[in-house]
């Protein structure tokens, strides 16, 4: 109440624990502090973050202000004839199904953790394991209200304010700050997932896998071991569903809206560096694949098919101090096969291996300038944060840009402006909105000032 | 991170409540923890738009009847006819009240400036007078409710740093000690509230702050307290303690520390 200016000096990281980076936070806690905020300039700059699960330094601005939209997170308006929410950015995902799933309504995307804003989903214009189906998050929305440094409020849609809308979606925060957003909820019949597993020795039969019955499912990815060479290169567990119907939770006693209540764990403080290891984690990973057996229907609740992680509280502790840096690429389709196994050559002959990994197969890209994900496959994978990461991780960017690739910013720590600008060939657009936007470049983060989107 | 906790069992608790000061980083947190127990509200705040939307997101969430009111607190000659409108609103069904009304200032501007003082004592005390005057008399009347109201332990001591703001507070849990008293015999609860810091905006990046806890556990704590017709509690329990130890140094010894 008395002071929406104040803020705590503190070292802030993404999810990936890498880079840590001091900044003023600021935590505003009614929606019209955030104008008073970015018109005050009281720093030279400034980026909105939400719930921190950006992995690398989206929502960090090194010696400058970052603003938590965390107790911005009020519900305003629920319309059940249509299914449109509305809701301020700080709003988690968690909070939206924890609501509306007992009422029969479920986000039309989301990315593998709950613990995201609605603003941060905006921001990294999210996918799912419905995007071959189903596209972004961006897709499912009616319009949001865009804060830009001047303080005025633009009202943005696919209609209304187009281009902003677009360079808005995907654009990592970096257009002004958003305050609230209305999007479409979908309707489900229960709480589950009628899900299969099959097995795929390499990565020709996950592929052919994909290819030939994706369309089958409404959710689908797969686990892939990243240290599997030679002839079992590539080989995964693929994981796919589509939401189970009423009928198909069979318990009179339970509602198939909710649930059974999960045991929560955590992990209370940072692992030794030596204990993910290439060992212990090749010894995972074969176990992993070795353990699953091919079955079909299994129904299997919307935490575990989703969020398999969030049941383990601060897993990104397991890394250690050190932390990770999260790797996600997309190949277009002509390439991908390519692409894909140079790129688990290139790792499962390293010493830096990855706890888990993820392949899925992307639909069409949409009209966001710097949203991630088009047409082909996308691996997604850990890297532990040892040293000489960063030169690494760039042998690995410039392998994906002969294959045509892309890496998503939202997980990115690394990335160079000149990589950047091959692999998001709409940068330009993008730069020339922002600059009409802000044109002295007062939202600003670390991940703008490295890859040369600073305006 | 905290999701909050999923509503308790519908039908356990009654009543509509009024909730006087709503969007504060406390009072935001003890109407959600009402509405979690199945309480309709009605909120007022001297920012329309923060209160509005605290009511929506209320409703949304736990399903409630949520309704909002401007309401200025040191526009005190309106105070008796908003009291009696809130009271309309409930219709009949007024289970009692929180009243977090509250205004820390600047209590270096408050040493110089005689109308900062005023100001914190107004928001803090008359204020707070004015409105529970004509719910103290309705509830008094009707018999039966509670009033549940929020001081601060800066009132048991006065320190250098903030006896401005600590003798308001002051002067309203005396005030509340006295009404206690006097609806004790009614059948009317009031209930003394006494927050340490708590992790809201009214402390968010200030110095000297220690100990502070998150608003949802004091929320938990004040409906708690309400539930179960406490006169004076402590948020959370420790200061109690440490207030004890505060109240008790000689006030020879006290004038010289630095507090």
């Amino acid at each position: 109440m008395d002071g929406p200016n104040l803020f705590r000096s503190e070292q802030l990281s993404g999810w990936g624990r890498f880079p840590v980076e001091r900044a003023n936070l600021y935590r505003p806690e009614r929606g019209a502090e955030v104008g008073r905020i970015l018109t005050t300039a009281a720093d030279p700059t400034y980026i909105s973050r939400g719930l921190g699960r950006s992995y690398g330094d989206a929502a960090l601005n090194r010696e400058a202000g970052v603003i938590s939209h965390v107790r911005l997170n009020r519900f305003l308006g629920f319309d059940a004839n249509t299914g449109i929410l509305e809701c301020e950015a700080g709003l988690s995902f968690a909070e939206i199904i924890q609501v509306f799933l007992p009422r029969g309504y479920f986000l039309p995307v989301t990315p593998g953790t709950k613990y995201v804003t609605v603003g941060g989903a905006i921001a990294s214009d999210v996918h799912g394991k419905n995007h071959h189906r189903d596209g972004t998050f961006g897709r499912f929305l009616v319009d949001f209200r865009l804060q830009i440094a001047s303080g005025e409020v633009l009202v943005c849609s696919p209609e209304q304010n187009r281009d902003v809308f677009w360079a808005t979606v995907g654009g990592m925060g970096l257009t002004g700050a958003i305050l609230s957003a209305r999007f479409r909820l979908v309707p489900v019949e229960s709480a589950y997932v009628e899900a299969d597993y099959q097995k795929a020795p390499d990565l020709d039969a996950a592929l052919a896998a994909f290819a030939g019955s994706d369309e089958g499912y409404r959710y689908s990815m797969a686990w892939i071991d990243c240290l599997a060479s030679g002839r079992s290169l590539g080989r995964s567990v693929l994981m796919r569903g589509n939401d189970a119907p009423r009928e198909r939770v069979r318990a009179p006693d339970r509602d198939p809206l909710a649930p059974p209540a999960k045991r929560a764990l955590s992990v209370p403080f940072d692992a030794p560096s030596a204990l993910l290891n290439r060992f212990s984690i090749r010894a995972f990973n074969g176990l992993y694949y070795s353990s699953h057996r091919d079955a079909t229907g299994r129904l299997v609740d919307f935490d575990s098919f989703f969020y398999p992680l969030d049941s383990v509280g601060h897993w990104n502790r397991l890394y250690g101090k050190r932390g990770f840096v999260q790797y996600q690429v997309a190949f277009p389709p002509q390439t991908a096969e390519g692409g894909l196994r140079a790129l688990l050559e290139r790792l499962s002959g390293t010493r830096r291996a990855s706890f888990l990994a993820v392949l899925k197969r992307f639909g069409p890209a949409n009209e966001g300038l710097l949203s991630f994900p088009f047409e082909g496959y996308t691996l997604a994978l850990d890297l532990p944060g040892a040293s000489g990461i960063e030169e690494f991780v760039r042998t690995l960017d410039d392998l994906v840009l002969r294959y045509g690739g892309r890496v998503y910013l939202a997980k990115d720590a690394v990335l160079s402006p000149e990589s950047f600008a091959a692999m998001y060939p709409r940068a330009q657009e993008f730069v020339r909105i922002k600059r009409r936007l802000d044109p002295e470049g007062r939202i600003s983060s670390s991940l703008a000032r490295r890859i040369g989107l600073a305006g | 991170m905290n999701v909050g906790a999923p509503p308790v069992r519908p039908g356990k608790a009654g009543g509509v409540v009024l909730v006087l000061g709503a969007t504060s980083g406390i009072m935001r947190a003890v109407a959600h923890e009402l509405a979690r127990h199945g309480h309709d509200l009605v909120l007022t705040g001297r920012d329309r738009a923060e209160t509005e939307t605290l009511a929506a997101d209320l409703r949304i969430r736990y399903g409630v009847r949520t309704r909002a009111r401007q309401l200025d607190a040191l526009a005190f000659e309106t105070h008796a006819r908003e009291i009696e409108d809130c009271i309309d609103d409930a219709e009949g069904q007024l289970a009692g009240a929180v009243l977090g009304i509250g205004y820390l200032g600047e209590h270096a501007r408050a040493q110089q400036d005689s109308l900062e003082a005023r100001r914190i004592v107004d928001t803090n005390l008359t204020a707070c007078i004015t409105l529970l005057t004509p719910l103290a008399n309705h509830l008094e009347a009707n018999g039966r409710g509670f009033l549940c109201v929020l001081s601060s332990v800066a009132g048991d001591r006065g320190r250098q740093s903030n006896y401005v703001y600590g003798a308001a507070k002051a002067g309203l849990s005396a005030y509340l000690s006295g009404l206690r008293n006097r609806l004790h015999h009614s059948g009317v609860q009031v209930t003394t509230v006494l927050p340490g810091f708590v992790d809201t905006a009214m402390t968010y990046g200030k110095e000297g702050m220690f100990l502070v806890a998150p608003p949802e556990r004091i929320a938990r704590g004040i409906v708690r307290a309400v539930d179960r017709r406490r006169d004076v509690v402590y948020l959370p329990g420790f200061w109690r303690g440490i207030m004890l130890v505060i109240r008790s140094i000689p006030e020879a010894l006290f004038k010289r520390l630095r507090l």
